[in-house]
């Protein structure tokens, strides 16, 4: 009796569990929808004003465009510039635009919000935060409505590739100062609301210039803990992540057959960067030292469940450029190790600080990197810090040891800037770095890369550990994600459902 | 909630009473048992663990418990066991020290409030309620965001909480105390009002305040686990309980493991202290244990 | 009892205007640059400080606390540093998250927790009393945040009867939204329905060991008749006390609850801001708390001093 009371309480508390859950689904279950998981929130939405790589993981491409833009594999495409010339002596760049585009209040786009894109992220007091990219331009001209010339102070190389960052869109005048709440583009998507610390909300731009999209409406909805991350998706609320934060629930996730993981690569050099102006990491004998006691694998084991790739130098081994012999430098030998330190007076081995940003590599990574020095009589301090705390110490130099992952494409010219937070200051790299920059043939630039790689591995400037993996976990049904992320975005013009 | 302290009879020939008492009840026996065994675990800590919980042994990792492990391994090929007995340490000492800071901070001001009373009273109190308004955990959050993250903070954050707690207590209970006559009588003896308070005040609320102490002592348990669970207590290499939990919330699938040993030491803790501080308080007022 | 209120009154400003102060100066404290954080690792050194100035940081910190405490009294607390929206705004839009979920948990505690120490009072001493006393126990020790994930893996990823976490937010529906706080509201309110059930029960029994119980046993009222009409009445004054601080204590455990189920709740909202130096929220977020703590501790003086007559004439 009492249990049969039991039971069919039960059961009818099931009936109207499943019963709301079923009613909880429906209001999301159309699929021309999409939920996107994204780990951080957006400081607010206009990437023109922020560096931030949560604004354009949602805007990039979606809402705005700028007159280039990059595509999954890293090549430049054109946007709201159908096309261009660039004259003879490579310092002035014609730009035929689109026509008939529309901004998503209705406000016509010409070649007027191109000039006033262009002149707000260089002005003096723009808050542009890749004021760079801008650098080379001399002046922006009107040509007519649908023709901008850009003149140059000096041939950039790169100049098609900066048009297409995030941080170079086209805005318009009347609606620039009130994009950071409601972002207003020329993309196939229209913000729709954010609603803050949750999501934000994009449904499809009916008015479009280009190929309309097959989704009506996205969200980006913000989970910033890889446990909550993985319950989100096995629960079913989140379709996709475009960077799975939890790679200790792949294999879970893997047998389970309603999902698509997909493996792509990064531009994210995950190196432990040591601070070369600073006692004792001013030697390279204890630099060298602790490139010999480093074991790559066992950090991508344990940190990151054996996703990753191990570098032997600040690049990314997927390009043709890679000196990949370089891994072979610094073979884990603790015995070396030990006879370096000891060379350098430090035979005792000595105290230092380690500074971990909140990912998951550096969190984790950063254990296990303090276990291993431990071995030769290093005895490191981890201290976590958040994002804003990293960028107020390590990031201006105030630092002995961090962990990080450097996301930014080709940027192994940081190497050659002594200012930058590692303090690297060498003659030789900044020298190849110069020579690279006015070198214009490809074998003769891939030989300068590799010497450059070659110089800061010998230097052991800096512990290298791995390529972030980029691992996309979504839906099985959903196509046209990328696989790739050569820029931060989450590219949603291509993707759909299939039935 | 109320404070009764009926007792006004000399200290000594009610503590021998009092430990009788409180052996004879069932509760605080298995709280000490309990309270002893994590206490002993985290003192054979110091000289012998089964595993080293520095070192890290990947290809150890998420092992299950077994013979070997007796609590499973986790995802850096840690000793859980290893681990627990560490955290306990960690864990007591925290709590341990933040008593202590609301005992040796509360005690005085709530004795120096209740012997005064008026205007010190009263900034006193206002002071108290000031810090009151804090919500424990917030306050926690706050001053960690300040000093940064760490068990020395942690500390502190809870230490601060445990100050208005001893001083309202103390106050209210010394209250009661000094109208009584036989307080009157010393008074008018002469004896200074500090006098009164360190020679009869305080003994009679000893019992009381180990009481209360034992309650804090294991709120405060629980308020390092929370604070070191969202990354404010003792940071790694040294295990905490809170962070193992923290740890183990991305792996529930492939080591649930890691998720339930140390839940179960937090609650084992937390019991035990609770029972230990029923038992006491049961022990001390017969009139309640009377009725139980 | 208007001149005990009064009094009374004055208190809760004094404590108000010092918690402002107290939270004000606390937070100038913490380091870090928040215009810095706003622009991003790689803006430049020029772009960083057009942004403190048009933030108004270069401003003396007495001016800012002065600025501060009238904007307060207009309800205007300021703009958020990341979001670049108003501070009232975002609480307004996340009190709707962390309030209902407070009120859940505290109904749900007191639902389950009254009629277990009714229940136990009633029968004191006996086997039944007992267990349900040492099942509190365990109930009391276990860590909310624990719990919950427990909860979430057992109901959300094995069973997938409700959400993981996340919250749909109130225009999609109340039932949607009510169910994602289900799990949230469970994990907070079993450790706290076993604290409250402890205190219904020995209230209770204190109660029924007072003279005008026996007075009414003796008219011959039955046992659950007195246990309902008298007891349980006079019983309600330190439960109402401990439901009081337990919903402060509920409102801000949320803090740790809505981390694990990434409710976009005021606890997450001071979590992140404090974690991202955004000062004016924390400032807001934190005085909001504060003040429902010290506005439930005066109702419960107030509800004392109606109750005992003899509160008012002392001070506490």
């Amino acid at each position: 009796m009492g249990i049969s009371v039991k039971k069919t309480i039960l059961t009818g508390m099931t009936a109207v569990l499943l019963s709301a859950t079923a009613l909880a689904g429906q209001a999301f279950a159309a699929k021309d929808s999409l939920i996107m998981g994204v780990a951080l929130e957006p400081p607010h939405l206009d990437p023109t004003a922020g560096a931030a790589a949560a604004i354009d993981e949602i805007v990039y491409a979606n809402i705005f465009e700028g007159l280039t833009r990059i595509n999954e594999n890293g090549e430049v495409q054109p946007a709201l510039a159908k096309s261009w010339e660039i004259s003879e002596d490579g310092k002035t760049y014609t730009f035929m635009l689109q026509s008939g585009v529309k901004f998503h209040d209705g406000a016509d786009f010409t070649a007027e919000d191109v000039k006033f894109s262009l002149d707000r992220a260089r002005a003096e007091d723009s808050t542009n935060a890749q004021k760079g990219l801008f650098a080379a331009i001399e002046a922006v001209d009107v040509v007519d409505a649908t023709t901008v010339k850009i003149t140059l102070k000096n041939p950039a190389g790169n100049f098609l590739f900066n048009m297409g960052w995030g941080d170079a869109v086209i805005v318009d005048p009347a609606s620039a100062d009130g994009n950071k709440e409601n972002p207003v583009g020329t993309g196939p998507f229209k913000f729709a609301n954010w609603a803050k610390g949750s999501s934000v909300n994009v449904a499809r731009n009916d008015a479009y210039w280009g190929t309309p999209v097959a989704l009506a409406s996205a969200s980006f909805r913000i989970i910033p803990d890889a446990a909550a991350a993985t319950n989100a998706l096995l629960a079913g609320d989140v379709d996709a992540f475009a960077n799975f934060p939890a790679p200790e629930s792949l294999p879970q996730i893997e047998a389970d057959p309603r999902f698509a993981v997909v493996q792509g690569s990064t531009e994210g050099e995950t190196v432990l960067s040591t601070n070369n102006s600073k006692a004792p990491f001013n030697d390279i004998r204890v630099r060298q030292a602790i490139a010999h006691t480093i074991d790559r694998q066992a950090i991508i084991d344990g940190a990151m469940f054996g996703q990753g790739t191990p570098i032997g130098t600040h690049f990314a081994p997927h390009h043709p450029a890679y000196n990949a012999d370089l891994i072979n430098t610094y073979p884990r030998d603790l015995e070396k190790a030990k006879a370096l330190l000891a060379e350098a007076g430090l035979a005792d081995g000595f105290k230092a600080t380690l500074q971990l940003p909140p990912p998951t590599y550096a969190r984790r990574g950063g254990e296990i990197i303090a276990s291993q020095l431990r071995e030769i009589g290093i005895e490191l301090e981890i201290i976590p810090v958040e994002w804003k705390q990293w960028l107020e110490g390590p990031f201006k130099g105030d630092f002995d040891l961090t962990i990080v992952s450097h996301t930014e494409p080709m940027d192994i010219g940081i190497y050659a800037n002594k200012d930058y937070y590692f303090k690297y200051d060498s003659k030789p790299m900044q020298d190849v770095i110069a020579k690279l920059d006015v070198t214009s043939g490809t074998d003769e630039r891939y030989a300068l890369m590799k010497e450059a790689q070659a110089i800061i591995t010998n230097d052991a400037v800096n512990g290298f550990l791995f390529e972030l993996a980029k691992t996309g976990v979504w839906n099985a049904k959903i196509n046209g994600l990328w696989k790739n992320s050569p820029v931060q975005a989450n590219d949603l013009t291509g993707v759909s459902w299939s039935e | 909630m109320t404070v009764t302290s009926s007792n006004t009879k000399e200290q000594s020939t009610i503590a021998r009473s009092t430990w009788q008492r409180a052996l004879a009840s069932r509760s605080f026996v298995i709280g000490v048992s309990i309270t002893l065994l994590i206490v002993v675990l985290a003192l054979l800590s110091f000289v012998w663990t089964p595993y080293d919980v520095a070192k890290l042994v990947i290809t150890n990792r998420l092992k299950a418990p077994s013979t070997e492990f007796w609590f499973g391994t986790d995802h850096f090929g840690r000793d859980i066991f290893s681990m627990i007995m560490v955290g306990a340490r960690n864990s007591i000492a925290v709590a341990l020290v933040a008593v202590a800071i609301g005992m040796c901070i509360g005690i005085p001001l709530g004795a120096w409030a209740a012997a005064k009373r008026g205007w010190i009273d009263d900034v006193l109190m206002r002071a108290n309620d000031l810090v009151f308004a804090f919500p424990s955990i917030l306050s926690a959050v706050m001053i960690t965001a300040i000093f940064g993250p760490g068990a020395i903070n942690a500390i502190i954050a809870i230490g601060i909480f445990n100050i208005p707690v001893f001083a309202r207590l103390t106050r209210g209970a010394a209250l009661s105390l000094w109208s009584r006559e036989y307080i009157l009588a010393a008074r008018v003896c002469g004896k200074s009002p500090a006098r009164i308070t360190v020679e009869h005040i305080l003994p009679n609320i000893t019992n009381l305040l180990i009481v209360q102490g034992t309650i804090q002592f294991s709120l405060g348990i629980l308020a390092e686990a929370g604070l070191s669970y969202v990354g404010l207590g003792a940071q790694p290499p040294l295990p905490s309980w809170g962070r193992m939990l923290f740890e183990a919330q991305t792996m529930m699938a492939i080591g649930p493991h890691m998720a339930i040993f140390p839940g179960i030491a937090i609650i084992l803790t937390v019991l035990g202290l609770n029972l230990m501080g029923d038992g006491l308080r049961d022990a001390l007022d017969p009139k309640l244990r009377g009725e139980n | 009892m208007s001149w005990f209120i009064a009094k009374r009154l004055v208190s809760l400003f004094v404590t108000l205007i010092f918690a402002t102060i107290v939270i004000f100066a606390v937070l100038e404290i913490i380091p870090g640059d928040p215009a810095r954080l706003m622009l991003g690792i790689n803006a430049t050194e020029d772009a960083v400080s057009a942004l403190r100035e048009q933030m108004g940081l270069n401003q003396p910190i007495f001016i800012r606390y002065l600025d501060w405490v009238t904007g307060l009294l207009s309800g205007d607390l300021g703009k958020s540093f990341t979001y670049s929206s108003q501070v009232s705004e975002l609480i307004g839009e996340r009190i709707w998250v962390s309030l209902p979920l407070a009120l859940l948990a505290l109904t749900l505690s007191t639902v389950i927790a009254i009629p277990i120490g009714l229940y136990a009072a009633a029968r004191r001493g006996r086997t039944s009393d007992t267990s349900i006393m040492a099942a509190t126990q365990f109930g009391i020790a276990i860590p909310n945040f624990w719990f919950a994930l427990l909860l979430v893996y057992v109901f959300a990823v094995a069973l997938r009867w409700v959400p993981a976490g996340g919250f749909p937010g109130w225009e999609n529906g109340i039932w949607p939204a009510l169910y994602s706080l289900f799990l949230p509201a469970i994990a907070l309110a079993l450790p706290q329905a076993a604290i409250l059930s402890r205190v219904a029960r020995s209230a209770l029994i204190e109660v029924l060991g007072e003279d005008f119980i026996r007075t009414a046993r003796a008219k011959g009222l039955t046992k659950s008749q007195t246990l309902w009409h008298h007891a349980l009445r006079n019983a309600m004054i330190p439960v109402v006390t401990i439901m009081g601080l337990q919903f402060a204590f509920l409102l801000a455990g949320t803090i740790i609850i809505e981390n694990v189920f990434y409710l976009p709740g005021l606890g997450r909202l001071v979590f992140q801001a404090i974690t991202q130096h955004d000062l004016p929220v924390v400032q807001g977020t934190v005085l909001l708390l504060v003040a429902t703590v010290v506005v439930i501790n005066f109702l419960i003086d107030l509800l004392y001093a109606w109750i005992d007559p003899r509160l008012r004439s002392t001070t506490r």
